[in-house]
């Protein structure tokens, strides 16, 4: 009999995973909080490095998971551990007895209003990433009218413990990069700014997105953290920053400012975390059974983790997070979870 | 500038300011800048609106000028602290408002280190023992003179006689709320609104029917700090601060500056008369500066104070022209005389600024 | 005009809105890798007139890209074109016919 496996959550993570697990042969059954599967992918325009169409991206993880019984606008209303598979209640009414668990809740965008000195949803100038790459999907935002100096933050919610966040959300320097040669690509005679603390470019290719937007775009890079936005009496932006490396203070007149909101754990976690007993690290994403080589595994036997759930990640990294996690899936499968008798045992050994 | 943002963060920073029964303790230097705001303070409050705001002979300066100056250590000061609380306590009072915004924010650390060192509040319960024999309650609640008015600013809009408006074009007054450093940029949880965008006189102006001007040096110190201006050698720097905050304001035309430290009106207001007399630009219409007000002025002009007993005088930038804005009827003759019709002899008057 | 004995102190912040982009335009397009710099100081260290004089093209294009160009051609006053900072430069950039188109497109003739 074929086991179910039920993933929570319809982003990246959860489709690839649920793709390869129906694909060997497990009876997988997907929800999705949302009305729409696909997560923040149907969002976004064109993915870093080297500016692939989302949606062909999405289109392809969606083909894959074609057969997968997937519910949307539905979430968890109760579960309970049985001896080894979990009873779970959705709020669409339906009981599914899983064998396994995958969590993929995802991740939340920092909510960039909470950084008051930047003065989002204050100055009309002022946008995120978010909103930005929505303008490149569909070519309208009241803030963009042929801008000629455009500024970007980096690190918006990101190591900077007053908004809660110590640690680097990894995807916003290759973001802002690829977001600066966009729009200039857009308006080729505005001049554009990207003030940051560090680059961090580590992946294949960014380096030479980095160099791209140097050269060929003339994006100006400046090292040092935007500290104060105030509007001019004629609505655009003062911005001021210090040019660290020059060691002096700076200050510049901008007609668009985008902020480059980073990577918050989702707000499914407390509730996911209450309902299956999951421990939460102090940077409030899921805890792992070993950072290094178990990272699709929970501590708890028969709960796994893919994407973002567990830390900020890129887009690859999530893809082979999830396939990684149905491999580990299958041979809880095969060698932990059909042997009743010695169930205990194998889990304390194997798991 | 999309104002909903702002009342979102504005929600978010609200303060409990109880509604009476306050110790009172003033400022050092606010009654020799500004003769009529303190004492207008106390008319408004107790006389016109009926509240019981108590302050005692006993009581001294806070230790700040000292403190911020290096010359006592904050042992001493949190000692001198000690001993106002213990007067308000001797009084029967656990609601404390304070004069000055230097005191506020000196009176909130003060109260902040004790919470999260214990150990030093049980030693200046030592000191102030030992050095008089008084013993000390915290208050329980600590508010700026300030945030009573802003927490009045109805009751008081209720009674005022004018509105913040210009009577010959029926336009609200332009107005330039100015925060003194102290008040919420080391704890912004203590002020009205926060630190980012301060409600505290945004709240009045929009009570009493003005405009606020949003300008980008906004939130920029005027220069008052004790470091920089107490040694002539620094006071360029002082000078450079407020000069930075008129050059962002000009283009917005403000009308008037409404303020609430003892130090920042007195800069706003001394340094145009600086710049006007040794650069020549003034940054009011026709040659005139821009009056820079405390709020306990701004809130007599509204009730219908006459501006001599205000002390408006005493402004180096003059008045007048604002007088004449708001349509309030006062006496020219009478601007340099005593409370008796005595003659206190006039200023000179400057060659660049009117 | 009444002399107070204390006065406006100038500003040292870079305003960026001074920045001169026909002029840096110019230098561009003699020069198109001065777009590449990475400010990672590689030159500076290893510069022969450094270690006695100010010395920096780091410092000179970061000037230039400040609205600073007195700065910039004060920079490379002692440059001895010998060439030990092309030799070092990770972006590969042609660093001594840098140092001579700067000073070419900056200085007042």
């Amino acid at each position: 009999m074929k086991n179910n496996i039920l993933i929570i959550g319809g982003g990246p993570a959860g489709l690839e995973a649920s793709a390869q697990l129906q694909r060997m042969g497990y009876n997988v059954i997907l929800i999705e909080r949302s009305a729409k599967l696909g997560g923040h992918l149907a969002k976004w325009d064109r993915l870093f490095p080297d500016r692939v169409p989302a949606d062909e991206v999405l289109g392809g993880l969606l083909r894959a998971a074609e057969g997968v019984k997937c519910f949307t606008d539905t979430d968890i209303r109760a579960i309970n551990r049985l001896e080894k598979s979990y009873n779970v209640r959705l709020t669409n009414g339906i009981t599914v007895l899983s064998d396994a668990v995958l969590v993929a809740s995802g991740f939340d965008l920092f909510n960039a209003v909470r950084k008051e000195e930047y003065g989002y949803g204050i100055y009309n100038q002022v946008m995120t990433n978010a909103d930005l790459e929505a303008y490149f999907k569909t070519g309208n935002d009241k803030r963009i009218e042929n801008p000629k100096k455009i500024g970007f933050v980096h690190c918006v919610g990101s190591r900077d413990e007053k908004s809660g966040c110590r640690s680097c959300s990894k995807v916003c320097c290759a973001t802002a990069v690829k977001q600066a040669i966009e729009i200039k690509q857009a308006f080729p005679q505005a001049e554009v700014f990207c003030f940051y603390m560090d680059l961090r470019l580590f992946g294949r290719h960014y380096e030479d997105l980095y160099l791209e937007a140097q050269k060929e775009y003339g994006v100006r890079f400046i090292r040092g953290r935007v500290a104060e936005v105030s509007e001019n009496y004629d609505g655009t932006l003062l911005v001021k920053a210090e040019d660290t490396v020059a060691s002096k203070p700076l200050k510049v007149t901008l007609d668009l400012l985008v902020l480059m909101s980073g990577m918050r754990p989702s707000a499914s976690v407390k509730e996911l975390g209450e309902h299956l007993g999951m421990m939460v690290e102090e940077d409030g994403y899921f805890s792992v059974r070993s950072g290094i080589s178990a990272g699709q595994r929970s501590p708890q036997p028969g709960i796994f983790l893919a994407g973002a759930a567990t830390g900020p990640k890129t887009l690859p990294e999530t893809l082979a997070d999830a396939r990684a996690a149905a491999m580990e899936i299958e041979r809880y499968l095969t060698e932990i979870f059909p042997d009743a008798r010695n169930y205990k045992q194998l889990v304390k050994e194997r798991w | 500038m999309i104002y909903e943002g702002k009342q979102k963060i504005w929600s978010e920073y609200q303060k409990e300011i109880p509604d009476d029964h306050y110790f009172y303790v003033r400022s050092c230097i606010r009654q020799s800048f500004f003769p009529a705001s303190e004492a207008t303070f106390l008319d408004i409050t107790r006389n016109v609106l009926g509240k019981d705001i108590f302050e005692t002979e006993h009581h001294t300066t806070c230790g700040g000028i000292a403190y911020h100056s290096d010359t006592i250590p904050q042992e001493t000061v949190m000692t001198i602290i000690a001993r106002q609380f213990a007067l308000m306590a001797k009084h029967g009072y656990e609601n404390y408002v304070c004069s000055c915004i230097t005191s506020f924010g000196l009176y909130c650390e003060t109260m902040e280190t004790w919470r999260e060192y214990p150990e030093l509040e049980a030693k200046i319960r030592e000191n102030l023992w030992k050095s008089c024999k008084l013993e000390f309650a915290k208050p329980k609640f600590l508010v700026h003179a300030s945030d009573l008015i802003y927490k009045y600013r109805n009751l008081i809009a209720a009674q005022a006689v004018r509105k913040l408006v210009n009577v010959h074009t029926g336009e609200p007054l332009k107005v330039v709320e100015h925060i003194g450093c102290h008040y919420s940029k080391m704890f912004p949880s203590k002020g009205v609104g926060g630190a980012e965008y301060p409600y505290v006189l945004v709240g009045m102006i929009e009570a009493w029917g003005g405009e606020i001007v949003d300008y980008p040096e906004r939130r920029h110190c005027c220069g008052f700090g004790f470091r920089q201006y107490f040694i002539k050698g620094n006071r360029g720097y002082s000078l450079s601060n407020t000069h930075k905050k008129f050059e962002s304001m000009e283009p917005f035309k403000p009308d008037l500056i409404i303020t609430n430290c003892p130090g920042c009106p007195y800069f706003l207001d001394r340094w145009q008369y600086v710049i006007a007399e040794s650069t020549g630009k003034t940054y009011g219409q026709d040659g005139h500066g821009i009056p820079a007000l405390t709020y306990e002025e701004v809130a007599g002009l509204v009730m219908g104070y006459d501006p001599w007993d205000l002390g408006l005088q005493t402004h180096q930038v003059g008045v007048e022209p604002l007088l004449d804005k708001m349509g309030v009827e006062y006496d020219p003759a009478k601007k340099y005389l005593g409370k008796d019709g005595k003659d206190l002899g006039s200023p000179q008057p400057c060659a660049c600024l009117k | 005009m009444v002399d107070f004995g204390f006065g406006l102190v100038p500003s040292s912040r870079i305003n960026l809105d001074l920045f001169d982009k026909e002029k840096y335009e110019e230098l561009a397009a003699m020069e198109p890798d001065v777009r590449i710099c990475m400010a990672c100081g590689s030159c500076t260290a290893v510069c022969t007139a450094g270690k006695f004089v100010p010395t920096s093209l780091r410092e000179a294009i970061e000037a230039i890209k400040n609205a600073n160009s007195e700065k910039a051609l004060q920079m490379l006053e002692s440059c001895q074109l010998c060439g030990k900072c092309s030799m070092v430069c990770p972006r590969g950039i042609n660093t001594r016919h840098l140092i001579l188109s700067i000073t070419k497109v900056y200085s007042k003739k």
